[in-house]
């Protein structure tokens, strides 16, 4: 028996870099990124569209790459959690706020957490503490209950972290 | 948002320990260039997808894999038939009954819950695993399915595990003091016919998962996982592959979270072993989170059945007698070590000299239970939590003063429970004082008239609970006398390499507890140097020599093994280095000290060697020394302080230190729709020498979202067909954002007398919020028709069923008084 599987070519732009790539039609754009990109900072926790780990900026939107075929990706401009820090390693405001407020654990949900947040900053440069909340409200996190993450974007836009 | 009260009198002003360092694996994870399995590739590997039951019970009469093999990309598959002709059944923890049981990787003939893996299939891609595992045929004949522990136990239940009998795992009589006799002599005998610990867990956001090369030349694998115990799995997998436990290497760095749940990944790792041999490529398995939630380490759930509370007429708590029934699930992978484990906490934080328990586990056709944050003990302190606040409500107590008239006092210390336990220090009166004043209890009453005006139920709980840590694994021999475990340990290596740096490795398993950085606090105070050139390698490798056989991160022990273990190595360095510094300067060792990042004579600070001089010379500039210099590499095993207990009176020190927390909130009840709002929580924590202040905050953090979780919306509920009806996130609904009510925290310190660095293990809080959101709904109903709350779980349908028929959760209460 033999299965035979549509693939199509993509151009997609991630962190500032043009990829193009023969896919599977039915390869989601997160494990696009992770297992053919090795682009692992963007997570997987889950497998219907709930947790956020996946979360990437797509035309600067935040979105759920799990939630979306690679091929749906096609001509798009993404960033994800590589693209955040500088060449050079220097954090992001909002990273070293993660980071100062010990907004992060095991670390696994930060990268989608750090997107939502980037999203929500871009748009909205002082978010109250409920904004923050109904931004981060796709975001599943597992390990610190949220106080110090929320109080981490609040600060940011607070203008506390250089 | 958060309020902490810090007692200094412990703190070393000045130095690293104590202070909040920032963490220093924050670096990597924000950028997200941590190491989780996931992300470790090879050439070539093959996916791994399971073919699960889609029965909760039933024989498999046949498997066909051979339209999935025809398909282009696949690899191979493997069965239980495979399995049980290569592998041998897991060693059981249990005793007979439950010793008998036969487990294996697979499902070997039968399956015993829903999700069970039966066929493993190995492909191309992760999209065509799972497609072929679609073509794999297996016929099934269902069987009577077991969904509760106290059917399963009943005459003419159905059988899950032949050869045991029944559905027995493990029973034991549990009898301290004189209980008849407090009985008798009891003003009042309050009787509580049932309470109900639900089925839950922590689940973290990372699932299970492998990558799993095969060196053929070897004979050895090396696993690239997240299991958070890989002396557990080692010991687990090597008699069952029938090889020994230097051909397991076992590699973590970043793990996704953990709490317990990735100690049993067991059976998983084994068939990727298998695979990868069988199939000669690398093998990587991601669980998905429906297969998760289908099939791993749900937390116990048990019932309390009859129990009765002997009490005096000033209140004071003479004793209890009461039935535990636990649901083990479908297999024993940890189990039954619940049946000791809960005994470490058997009074709770109260002096009850008196106690029965007989305690009963039961396999039903539900998923294994394994470790969840707070294992066992949870269950013990709730039920514990619970019977203060029956008896206060039916005995007209205040809640709050029963607790202080019973707690043990901080002038007990350290005191011997009546099982032999020794609770090492705590003040329980202070910190619940501090938590009432967070959450300003004075001003209660009118909070209540005022939410009563908007037409809401205000209510206010009070959770004492204990974290007990640092297990002395000879308790398992009170559930099995034959077990050969005994004591605990942890290893660490310290060393200064050649250009000075120093390098610290663990045997630990962190899953974002901070390691990395509280190891390196401790070693830059003892060396006197920054704690920014103190490198800690990230994870655990078992061909590092700093594993025992106890290693990993479970059971709330790193502040007590771990990093004793990094102080007696870093101690055996610091010696070294003035050694060889009294070796090069031809003085007396005790004319040298190390300050500043340097070794040098005490009144000549110009006579100073650098660290980078002290590594050079041991390691590649050693000739012309009259004697051997020292290494510059240090190992140490820590070794708590623990004996056999006694196996008769089932008495003797379980656990090393008793952290202590004391939860607070304030909820708000819809009469309308039994909806319960957290309006305001406190959470109090008294864990010691803090190494890491923030640190500790964020795990009392976390363990309070659990524990929230838990006590309003997180539930594996089961049909009677045994299907998971909370498969995924969708159904399972875990805290969000939006969820997580206002939060204060306090803390001060009681150092442990017994531990090197005065620390205790908390990771894992005890479950703190769902006993005083219980506490909290109960007192909230008070207003409305004083219904008691019997199920440690109260989604909106229960509250409104209390609020509706509050006579009914009273039904099976009785006082009898004299």
């Amino acid at each position: 028996m033999s299965t035979t599987s549509t693939t199509r070519t993509i151009s997609v732009e991630i962190n500032g870099t043009s990829y193009e790539r023969n896919v599977p039609a039915s390869l989601l754009l997160v494990h696009f990124l992770r297992d053919d990109l090795d682009l692992t900072g963007t997570h997987v926790g889950c497998d219907t569209g709930s947790c956020g780990a996946c979360t990437v900026q797509l035309g600067g939107e935040a979105i759920k790459s799990c939630c979306m075929l690679a091929v749906q990706a096609d001509g798009a401009s993404i960033t994800t959690v590589e693209g955040l820090a500088s060449d050079e390693g220097e954090l992001t405001p909002l990273q070293q706020s993660f980071h100062e407020h010990h907004a992060l654990q095991c670390g696994y949900c930060t990268p989608g957490m750090l997107m939502s947040a980037t999203a929500l900053l871009e748009k909205n440069p002082r978010p109250s503490e409920h904004e923050v909340k109904v931004a981060l409200q796709g975001n599943i996190c597992r390990c610190t209950g949220y106080w110090n993450i929320i109080e981490a974007v609040v600060a940011v836009g607070e203008g506390e972290t250089r | 948002m958060t309020a902490i009260e810090t007692e200094a009198g412990t703190l070393q002003k000045g130095s690293a320990v104590g202070q909040s360092v920032p963490r220093k694996e924050d670096g990597r994870l924000v950028q997200g260039q941590g190491v989780f399995f996931d992300d470790v590739k090879r050439k070539d590997m093959g996916y791994l997808h399971f073919v699960r039951s889609p029965y909760a019970h039933a024989t498999i009469e046949s498997i066909d894999v051979s339209a999935a093999l025809e398909m282009q990309g696949v690899y191979g598959t493997l069965t239980g038939d495979e399995v049980a002709i290569l592998t041998d059944p897991f060693f059981q923890i249990a005793a007979p009954p439950g010793g008998h049981v036969k487990d294996y990787a697979l499902a070997v003939g039968k399956v015993r819950y829903l999700g069970e893996p039966v066929v493993a299939v190995v492909a191309e891609t992760r999209e065509l695993a799972r497609t072929a595992a679609e073509y794999v045929t297996v016929e099934y004949e269902s069987l009577d399915v077991l969904v509760d522990a106290r059917a399963a136990l009943a005459e003419g239940a159905p059988v899950l595990h032949e050869e045991c009998g029944g559905n027995l795992s493990y029973s034991g009589v549990w009898e301290w003091g004189d209980v008849d006799a407090v009985f008798a002599e009891a003003d009042h005998v309050v009787s509580i016919g049932e309470l109900h610990f639900d089925r839950f867990n922590s689940t973290p956001l990372e699932c299970g998962g492998a990558l799993v090369e095969y060196n053929r030349g070897t004979g050895q694998w090396t696993m690239y996982t997240n299991n958070q115990f890989p002396g557990f799995a080692a010991i687990m997998m090597g008699p069952a592959m029938r090889v020994g436990l230097d051909k397991l290497r076992i590699v973590t760095q970043d793990i996704g979270g953990g709490f317990g749940n990735k100690i049993t990944s067991h059976p998983q790792l084994v068939v990727c072993c298998l695979l990868a041999r069988k199939l000669k490529r690398a093998i990587q398995w991601t669980e998905w989170r429906t297969d998760f939630h289908q099939s791993m380490s749900h937390g116990n759930e048990r019932w309390f059945e009859n129990t009765e509370v002997a009490v005096k007429a000033d209140g004071t708590l003479l004793g209890f007698r009461t039935k535990a029934i636990d649901d083990a699930g479908a297999y024993l992978r940890y189990e039954p070590l619940g049946g000791v484990i809960w005994s470490q906490v058997a009074a709770g934080m109260y002096k009850w000299r008196n106690i029965r328990l007989e305690f009963t586990q039961a396999m039903t056709n539900k998923a294994p239970v394994s470790p969840n944050r707070g294992y066992s003990r949870m269950q013990q302190l709730w039920f514990t939590e619970r019977v203060i606040d029956i008896v206060a409500q039916t005995l007209d107590f205040d809640p709050v003063e029963i607790r202080r008239l019973n707690f043990v006092q901080p002038e007990d210390m350290p005191y011997e429970t009546p099982n032999g336990c020794v609770y090492d220090s705590g003040d329980y009166p202070r910190a619940m004082d501090m938590a009432l004043e967070l959450i300003g209890a004075s001003g209660i009453e009118t909070r209540r008239a005022e939410a009563a005006s908007r037409g809401k139920l205000l209510g206010l709980g009070i959770g004492s609970t204990l974290d007990s840590g640092t297990n002395n694994f000879g308790q398992s021999q009170l559930i099995n006398p034959e077990l050969q475990f005994s004591g605990n340990n942890e290893v660490a290596t310290v060393k200064l390499d050649i250009f000075g740096e120093v390098v610290v490795t663990l045997g630990t398993t962190p899953q974002g507890q901070g390691h990395e950085t509280t190891a390196a606090q401790v070693v830059a105070d003892i060396l006197h140097c920054d704690v920014d050139i103190v490198n800690v390698r990230a994870g655990h490798d078992s061909y590092w020599n700093s594993h025992a056989g106890f290693s990993g991160t479970y059971a709330s022990q790193f502040a007590v093994t771990g990093l004793s273990a990094v102080k007696g190595a870093a101690d055996m360095l610091a010696g070294q280095m003035v050694k060889l510094a009294s070796m090069v300067f031809q003085c007396p060792e005790e004319a040298i000290e190390l300050a500043d990042g340097f070794a040098r004579i005490k009144d000549n600070h110009e006579a100073a060697l650098p660290f980078m001089a002290l590594g050079a010379i041991p390691n590649a500039n050693n000739a012309g020394f009259p004697d051997d210099p020292p290494t510059m590499n240090c190992r140490y095993v820590y070794r708590p302080p623990f004996d056999v207990p006694d196996k008769e009176r089932k008495f003797g020190n379980l656990t090393l230190t008793y952290a202590t927390q004391i939860h607070a909130c304030v909820v708000e009840i819809d009469p309308e729709t039994g909806v319960t709002e957290v309006v305001d929580y406190a959470a109090v924590d008294d864990c010691g020498v803090r190494i890491n202040p923030q640190i500790v905050e964020g795990q009392v953090m976390g363990a309070t979202a659990h524990a929230i979780g838990a006590a309003l919306w997180e539930s594996f509920v089961y049909d009677e067909d045994g299907n998971l009806l909370t498969p995924n996130f969708y159904d399972y609904h875990v805290p969000h954002a939006l969820d997580m009510p206002p939060l204060k925290t306090g803390a001060f310190e009681s150092p442990s007398p017994f531990t090197p660095l005065g620390t205790k293990g908390m990771g894992e809080g005890g479950g703190g919020g769902i006993h005083c959101i219980c506490s909290g709904i109960q007192d909230a109903l008070r207003a409305a028709g004083g219904a008691i709350v019997t199920d440690s779980h109260n989604p909106y349908h229960r509250v409104w069923e209390m609020l509706s028929h509050p006579e009914r959760s009273r039904e099976k209460i009785e006082v009898t008084s004299r």
